[in-house]
């Protein structure tokens, strides 16, 4: 059964604010300067930040703030926000890939941002919805 | 750059307790645009049986980012920071991380590979109360890149 997808729009102000509720300061979330002398496009969003609106994905497929048991994903491609007023968009989807007889939806999911996955091997198992 | 495997499987001593605050949740949410009510209010937490606001699926890594400076900032494993890029991160919940919790890390370095000149580091963090209470076990794998 695949959800449906949900879209999340990421601007420059947006990791900014990231920055500061999460302490990870490294300017290569906000300086172009160091993300392109590292070898960046640019300034690209914390992979933790990306994670965090695949978490509010998964917690609205689930329905509950509280339902996720496990969570992981592998970071494959940076999310390069350019310093305009619309940034970037990651737009995030998942399949079911089985119901378990003690109450657990594992999930399987996509992201991606300007048509190419950004992570791989993104999985969650939630608690399933009542 | 080449980490030493013989690293594999040293655990690190509990860190000092991290105090879970309810604004600072709140700040987390507000950052991530989470805007579920258990996120904000402890009221609408209680009624899903909490004792205060819960927080977002990946707000532990604040407690285990810092935690695991431990293993970062070994000199004995010698890891360049400037060269760490994050590779995979897992979190396996026992309960959601509230507001009141005092949060005690212990560092587990669970595998180390070196390979195309670039070094590989899966740290386990368990995460419990300071009582002893297990609430969320986290992996992370960092990834050191080599010189080019």
């Amino acid at each position: 059964m695949e959800l449906p997808t949900q879209t999340f729009r990421v601007t420059r102000a947006d990791l900014v604010r990231y920055a500061g509720a999460s302490g990870d300061f490294n300017p290569i979330h906000w300086s172009d300067r160091t993300a392109t002398k590292v070898g960046l496009p640019g300034v690209i969003a914390h992979g933790m930040f990306t994670m965090a609106l695949v978490g509010r994905a998964v917690t609205t497929w689930a329905g509950a703030p509280d339902a996720v048991v496990d969570f992981g994903v592998r970071f494959t491609r940076p999310v390069v926000v350019p310093d305009t007023d619309e940034g970037t968009e990651i737009e995030v989807s998942a399949v079911v890939k089985e119901v378990t007889e003690d109450g657990l939806t594992r999930l399987d999911v996509t992201a991606t941002c300007l048509g190419e996955k950004v992570l791989s091997q993104a999985r969650a198992t939630v608690r399933t919805p009542r | 750059m080449s980490l030493d495997p013989s690293f594999v499987g040293r655990s690190y001593p509990p860190t000092a307790p991290y105090q879970v605050g309810r604004e600072k949740i709140r700040e987390f949410a507000t950052a991530i645009g989470a805007t579920d009510p258990a996120y904000h209010d402890p009221e609408a937490a209680r009624a899903l049986g909490h004792p205060d606001v819960v927080a977002p699926p990946t707000f532990p890594v604040l407690v285990t980012m810092a935690a695991s400076r431990q293993i970062i900032e070994d000199p004995a494993l010698g890891v360049d920071y400037s060269r760490v890029v994050h590779g995979d991160q897992r979190f396996a919940y026992t309960r959601p991380v509230v507001a009141g919790d005092e949060l005690v890390c212990v560092n587990i370095i669970e595998e180390i590979t070196n390979r195309g000149g670039h070094g590989f580091l899966t740290t386990r963090t368990d995460v419990s109360t300071a009582d002893g209470e297990p609430v969320v076990a986290a992996w992370s794998k960092i990834v050191v890149r080599g010189e080019a």
